[in-house]
């Protein structure tokens, strides 16, 4: 199968001597503000030879921290993960302590969970497509525009959750609120709209001569390569490989959704982009469904338990198909109050083991690019 | 690195133009044939894998350990000197294909009792030997061609001092490089074969693992230790080898 991964060993030697290549230390202040993310490079000329990457600087052992805590009161810490999409760390979160406890979900919270989590894969989506140009040097216009839109469906959230950002908004066996009157009309306006911006977006985008020569054919791997990598999400279905949990093993009520698998050819950088301008189109599809099916009923499971919540002993892994990847949670449970094992399997940091392979050989410009198109956030990456 | 001129409109099988022959379509659009969850039935059902691979394997000790919980994720216990033969099975024996190692947590055991209460072992099987506790690293096995899964192994190091060792599985799966790194750190799990352990999120000269059970926060990183008595003495706690 995989005859030889030596050659993507991360201790091949360089071909020159140490002292004869040039080191360079991106970051920790990444000027592509995708955080406080570290990158010690080796130069030979402009071409990477060797690419470590630094972690730590965000890291306060969130893990821990939610050992110590009950489950309930780690719901507010997993919107800090990726930032950028509390609304999916929520669902995944619910999903895993839903699975320990084996805690039915009511109909209308499912479907509230699909709204909510596909409006954050368009905010998530939208957002990287700025921050990507901001990575090519087209700092601000392409950014300007997605934040735009991204505050539109910020409002939103900050209508049902109270907060633009920070919702802590699901519960276990549902969602902490109703969906306040008339929200669900708000969501088909934006939706109705976000076509059309996607148009004029793909229109400043994809013919644009700089994109193309910064992206295609820059940072592609293996399909087998990637899978054994375990990079999941945009970046492994850029690369031909259909894969995608809301698919291939359907949680919450995805199954109900007619929408497709968006697949890319090369697995380059441009298909990444690509990729996710298809997967919001696919996004507004489902989000279609579900306003259209939404039903009435109740917002959390009448039994669902707030206070003295103690699930039996045993162990869930569950996991999603999160904006950047397979979000999974794995809890162990000794039957008391507190977890004890709470362990976040983070699409970020798993995404980024493949990064000095898709480096090597290239410019020291293509790794801010190639880094880019990872999608991390680094609230998620150092925990 | 000059790219090919290629179309960019078509570079990726969009949907606009012509729905009907999408690439990216599952065979089965509402999913009813996608996913077998592999706790349920034979032939993916642990107890099934654990036969096929005592079959393959004579001389590996594997055991079932049952999940007491609802959600009935049932596991495989590895002795880690097996670990790197298992794994290699699963992955490349064509109707296994577990290729895809999702995640692999590691756990603080101090009191094995708890271990064998989460992993319960099967009647007449030997409950967990180490008295003083153990380090244990889960492994989640997805296969992305047949797509079953979760596969959960488990392996125990032998104790939670010198030798809590556990073989590295980066050159069977790559994705196996970070999060070893992370279990290392965290945990203090040494990863035999790993091409470049080291701590990953916390500082170089950092001296613990914060994810044990009997870790003792300090109370202030900034300034520690401070001249404080209070202080002191829990500084004196947290790094006794100094004293």
């Amino acid at each position: 199968m995989i005859s030889d991964l030596s050659r993507f060993s991360p201790s091949a030697a360089p071909a020159l001597d140490d002292d004869q290549l040039l080191h360079v230390s991106l970051g920790p202040q990444h000027p592509s503000t995708h955080g406080v993310f570290r990158m010690n490079v080796a130069l030979d000329g402009e071409t990477v030879v060797s690419l470590k990457p630094v972690f730590g600087y965000l890291h306060r052992n969130h893990e821990k921290i939610a050992e110590n805590a009950t489950y309930l009161s780690s719901m507010p810490y997993t919107d800090r993960l990726d930032y950028i999409c509390p609304l999916s760390n929520n669902w995944a979160y619910a999903q895993a302590v839903e699975k320990l406890a084996g805690i039915e979900v009511p109909e209308r919270a499912e479907y509230m969970r699909v709204i909510l989590a596909e409006l954050t894969r368009l905010i998530n989506h939208t957002a990287f497509a700025g921050f990507i140009l901001g990575d090519m040097g087209a700092w601000g216009s392409a950014l300007m525009y997605a934040f735009r839109e991204r505050e539109l469906i910020l409002d939103l959230f900050e209508d049902l959750t109270g907060a633009r950002m920070m919702a802590n908004f699901m519960r276990f066996g549902g969602c902490r609120n109703d969906l306040p009157a008339g929200w669900a009309g708000k969501v088909s306006a934006l939706v109705d709209g976000y076509g059309p911006f996607l148009d004029e977006m793909e229109d400043l985008l994809i013919g644009n001569e700089i994109l193309l020569s910064r992206t295609r054919d820059v940072g592609a791997l293996t399909k087998e390569v990637l899978i054994n990598g375990g990079i999941t999400g945009p970046m492994l279905r850029a690369a031909g490989v259909n894969y995608d949990i809301r698919k291939v093993e359907p949680y919450g009520i995805y199954q109900r959704f007619d929408f497709r698998i968006p697949l890319g050819e090369t697995g380059d950088c441009y298909d990444r982009i690509m990729i996710r301008f298809l997967e919001m189109r696919e996004s507004i599809k489902i989000l279609r469904q579900a306003l259209d099916q939404l039903p009435d009923g109740p917002f959390v499971h009448p039994k669902a338990k707030i206070r003295n919540f103690k699930p039996p002993v045993g162990e869930a892994y569950a996991r999603i198909e999160g904006p950047k990847g397979e979000l999974g949670f794995h809890l162990i449970s000794d039957g008391s109050a507190n977890p004890y094992r709470y362990r976040v399997r983070p699409p970020s940091f798993i995404n980024l083991t493949l990064l000095e392979d898709m480096c090597l050989g290239l410019d020291l410009a293509d790794v801010v690019v190639i880094l880019g198109s990872i999608d991390i956030v680094l609230g998620e990456v150092d925990r | 690195m000059s790219a090919p001129d290629r179309n960019p409109t078509d570079q990726i099988s969009t949907d606009r133009e012509s729905p009907d022959s999408h690439a990216g379509e599952l065979p089965s659009q509402s999913g009813e044939a996608g996913f077998t969850a592999l706790q349920s039935e034979a032939p993916d059902s642990p107890a099934a894998l654990l036969a096929r691979l005592r079959d393959a394997l004579p001389q590996a000790a594997i055991t079932l350990r049952s999940n007491p919980g609802p959600a009935a994720q049932h596991s495989l216990l590895v002795e880690p000197a097996d670990l790197t033969d298992v794994c290699r099975l699963l992955r490349d024996t064509p109707d296994l294909a577990f290729d895809f190692l999702s995640n692999v947590t590691g756990v603080d055991w101090p009191d094995p009792a708890k271990a064998d209460a989460v992993a319960v072992p099967a009647d007449g099987e030997a409950t967990t030997r180490t008295a003083g506790g153990f380090l244990e690293v889960i492994y989640h096995l997805y296969s992305t061609s047949r797509r079953v899964g979760p596969l959960v192994l488990r392996t125990r190091t032998a104790d939670r001092g010198d030798h809590a060792k556990i073989p590295s599985l980066v050159a069977i799966y790559r994705s196996a490089e970070f999060q070893e790194r992370e279990i290392f750190d965290l945990f203090g799990v040494e990863f035999t074969g790993h091409p470049d352990l080291r701590r990953i999120l916390m500082w170089d000269e950092f001296v613990d693992h914060p994810m044990r059970k009997d870790y003792v926060a300090p109370d202030d990183y900034q300034y520690e230790p401070t001249p404080h008595d209070a202080v002191l003495q829990k500084a004196k706690r947290h790094y006794p080898a100094q004293q």
